[in-house]
């Protein structure tokens, strides 16, 4: 199947496009111009030789016993308003004697129809087509009795000008409008292509590290919905670029100082012969060591989480699960051995739309923060609250203090509290999970305890 | 260079079908070609020694017919016997109108047929090349001015109150022998009233039905006839006869275009279409009005109100002059009024 080739520029496309159109509509009008044309002609010369014979069948009349036409000259300017059409005219009775008409001669096959009604019929007449028009005249005389027969036909030379001349009436105005339509077309599309035309402009001078919002004021709808994913994208891009140099800052940042620390153990342990010292030295060198590990965890877990929140397709999650999986990962054992840390789940599945890892990353840090802070038994669990599905953490300590937990999530809050092996970055990792999925960092103090919790809108479960 | 072979044949029994009258030939070329028609060679010669000065390659054989016999010759040509001519060109133009209609022209169109006023120019088939109005021929010598008719109801007046002097002296063609006659008499049964009272009137003083044109004329000049009505005045113009007055009817003067068709079998119709551009052209219808074939027919010229002048119109309508009922009731009427004077 040969694939029709498109013009590439969208004005020629849509012009063409119109064009055919056009033709085709100005094939159909034209046609059916055609067809009312010609058929008004028929009926126009159609009454025209009705009208002719009926003047002839009234001149009949019996004299002597026969048949007699006194022929109208009427009758024949009638049919001269066809002026150059050539006539044929017979009276006769049928199957009888041919009383008069224009040729003896010449013969015309009458179609056989039942009844006296006038009707037409088309032959040819000396080797032209003709219509013709075959009317009867019934006579009850005493001399006479039966039917005469009047035969009236004409060429079409004057139908067929008469057609010709109402297509090109029709048509002339349809092509001038035709011509018309395609110019009026080509201004609109230009107009309607002008914005599209802008845009592409102001990508093309646009700064390639520009990664701002464009302005899709006075845009048509279709380009501000194409625009709006436009600017959405780029402010992806821009947020993950911005999450990309924040990460090699932190990095940066973050290490340098347990580096140097490890680095002063280092050569403490080195330069100090005293084995005592030394051995202090190296201890305090593994923890700091240990320490950096987490810091590193921590950081990656950060990335991890900030760059699946923009890439990571959200699916149906179960907080149930999430908490189970991180009791089940044990990592607490680390920072607290022997802390003894509760799962409290129900039966049915507490469902949010949210990528699973990063839930579990927030988890993770909520727990460690009530190991780490707060006093046991610590517990861990997902309920739904109405609408809302909550995975908390809870501990029987005070919590921090109130200015701690209205700075939770900025990046580098350490506090005196926070030690050494603290980043701050955990608190920062489960704000900005919350955030992703629409969701909040809860916070609440009861005279039990303390509660950590992660709220979401509740998804009803797919079954 | 004109060898003019006359054969004056007369009309021994209306409707017989005779060959030709009289034959001529004009041109020494090699091409043939054949004109039939019913105007006297004498009227058409200069015409005719024009054209083949003009393309010398031709050599035309001109044949002189009675009108009718020349319809039903040009008929039998169509149906495809005898052979057929280049050119036919006739008075009788209803029988022109009739073998048109009956598919037996040829069509043409030129700068020069297009120019043609539609009354005389019929499907691009038929043109009208004369003008030529029907008028009442009378002797100057023996008619006293105040009997002079101007028009048909002093031609009336004047059977009335003298028919003694009328009695048998009063002319008109032989409805029967000449198609010109006949449709000329058509004519006035459709254009006025006048004709029952014309034809009563013929009768009544014994009026004279006899054919052909130059004969009546040349009666007329010699005193036989005192009125001559309906003769064609281009034959008058053309007798060179001094004391032959003419009279244009007031009343209505029928105005008649000869009508000429190229047969559809004609076998030279490159030299048809020329001679019919020739007769169209300025010179040919000098040459005709010289002749007498083309009067000047305006107001100032003829005296003749624009009603009063009937141009026979080169249409369909003519074919109800050609039925055979309006024929046999014309001829009836005639016939009933006229004491036809045949053989002379």
């Amino acid at each position: 199947m040969a694939r029709l080739h498109l013009p590439h520029s969208l004005t020629a496309r849509v012009l063409s496009a119109v064009m055919l159109i056009l033709i085709l509509g100005g094939c159909l009008v034209a046609l059916s111009i055609w067809a009312n044309g010609r058929l008004a002609a028929r009926q126009a010369y159609d009454r025209l030789l009705l009208g002719a014979a009926n003047d002839i069948a009234e001149s009949v009349r019996i004299q002597d016993g026969e048949p007699f036409v006194d022929l109208p000259v009427s009758a024949f300017q009638l049919l001269a308003q066809a002026p150059d059409d050539r006539i044929f005219y017979a009276v006769q009775v049928p199957g009888g004697p041919f009383i008069t008409g224009l040729d003896r001669d010449t013969v015309i096959e009458v179609p056989q129809q039942p009844g006296t009604a006038p009707f037409y019929f088309t032959a040819d007449l000396n080797g032209e087509s003709a219509r013709f028009v075959r009317v009867a005249r019934l006579f009850a005389e005493r001399e006479f009795s039966g039917e005469v027969e009047v035969l009236v036909g004409q060429t079409l030379r004057a139908r067929q000008m008469m057609t010709a001349g109402l297509m090109r009436d029709a048509l002339l105005p349809m092509a001038v409008a035709g011509v018309l339509l395609l110019i009026m077309s080509w201004f609109v599309t230009r107009s309607a292509l002008r914005p599209l035309e802008a845009l592409s402009d102001d990508l093309t001078r646009r700064d390639p590290h520009d990664l701002t919002p464009m302005a899709s004021d006075g845009l048509p709808r279709e380009l501000q919905v194409m625009l709006t994913a436009m600017n959405r994208f780029m402010g992806r891009l821009d947020r993950q670029v911005d999450t990309m140099r924040n990460l090699i800052a932190d990095t940066a940042h973050q290490l340098r100082t347990p580096v140097a620390a490890i680095r002063v153990q280092a050569e403490i342990a080195q330069d100090d012969p005293e084995p005592p010292a030394r051995a202090r030295a190296l201890d305090r060198l593994l923890r700091r060591t240990r320490s950096l590990g987490t810091l590193l965890d921590q950081l990656l877990s950060r990335a991890m989480v900030i760059h699946r929140i923009d890439s990571a397709p959200r699916r149906p999650v179960d907080l149930r699960e999430v908490a189970l999986d991180v009791l089940e990962q044990s990592d607490h054992e680390l920072v607290a051995p022997g802390v003894e840390v509760r799962l409290e789940i129900g039966e049915t599945p507490v469902l949010v739309n949210a990528d699973a890892f990063s839930l579990g990353e927030a988890a993770k840090n909520l727990l460690g923060n009530a190991l780490r802070h707060g006093d046991p038994p610590v517990s861990i669990g997902a309920t739904q609250e109405g609408n809302s599905a909550i995975l908390w953490v809870r501990d029987h300590g005070p919590g921090p203090a109130t200015p701690i937990a209205d700075h939770i999530g900025d990046r580098f809050n350490r506090t005196t509290r926070s030690g050494e092996d603290s980043s701050g970055l955990g608190l920062s990792i489960v704000k900005s999970t919350a955030e992703a999925f629409d969701g909040t960092v809860e916070m609440a103090r009861d005279e039990t305890g303390f509660r950590a919790a992660l709220s979401f809108p509740a998804t009803r479960g797919i079954e | 260079m004109i060898r003019i072979l006359l054969f004056c044949l007369m009309f021994a029994l209306p409707g017989t079908l005779s060959a030709q009258e009289a034959t001529a030939s004009f041109g020494g070329g090699d091409d043939p070609m054949l004109i039939r028609s019913t105007t006297d060679i004498a009227i058409i010669a200069p015409v005719l020694e024009r054209f083949v000065e003009l393309n010398p390659d031709l050599v035309i054989t001109y044949e002189q017919w009675g009108s009718n016999a020349l319809f039903q010759h040009s008929r039998t040509v169509c149906k495809g016997g005898k052979t057929p001519a280049d050119v036919v060109f006739s008075s009788a133009i209803q029988q022109m109108v009739w073998l048109v209609n009956s598919a037996c022209a040829h069509r043409y169109r030129s700068s020069r047929t297009e120019a043609l006023p539609d009354a005389r120019r019929w499907r691009d088939e038929l043109w009208g090349i004369t003008t030529e109005p029907a008028v009442i021929a009378y002797n100057k010598e023996l008619l006293e001015d105040q009997h002079i008719p101007r028009n048909r109801f002093a031609l009336l007046d004047a059977m009335r109150t003298q028919p003694d002097l009328l009695r048998g002296r009063v002319a008109t063609y032989d409805i029967a022998a000449s198609g010109l006659g006949y449709l000329f008499a058509y004519g006035d049964s459709l254009e006025a009233t006048t004709f029952g009272s014309l034809i009563e009137g013929f009768a009544r003083i014994d009026a004279v039905a006899t054919c052909c044109s130059s004969e009546i004329i040349r009666d007329v000049a010699e005193g036989r006839f005192l009125i001559a009505y309906n003769v064609l005045g281009s034959y008058v113009a053309n007798a060179d006869a001094p004391g032959v007055g003419v009279i244009l009817p007031e009343d209505y003067t029928l105005v008649l275009s000869r009508a000429l068709m190229i047969p559809a079998q004609a076998r030279n119709k490159d030299a048809a279409t020329g001679f019919l551009d020739f007769l169209l052209s300025p010179e040919a219808q000098n040459l005709l009005a010289a002749s007498g074939l083309v009067a000047p027919m305006d107001a100032t010229e003829t005296g003749l109100t624009p009603s009063a002048r009937r141009f026979i119109a080169l249409s369909p309508a003519l074919l109800v002059a050609r039925d055979q009922n309006r024929r046999a009731e014309l001829f009836k009427l005639w016939n009933d009024a006229f004491d036809v004077e045949t053989a002379r």
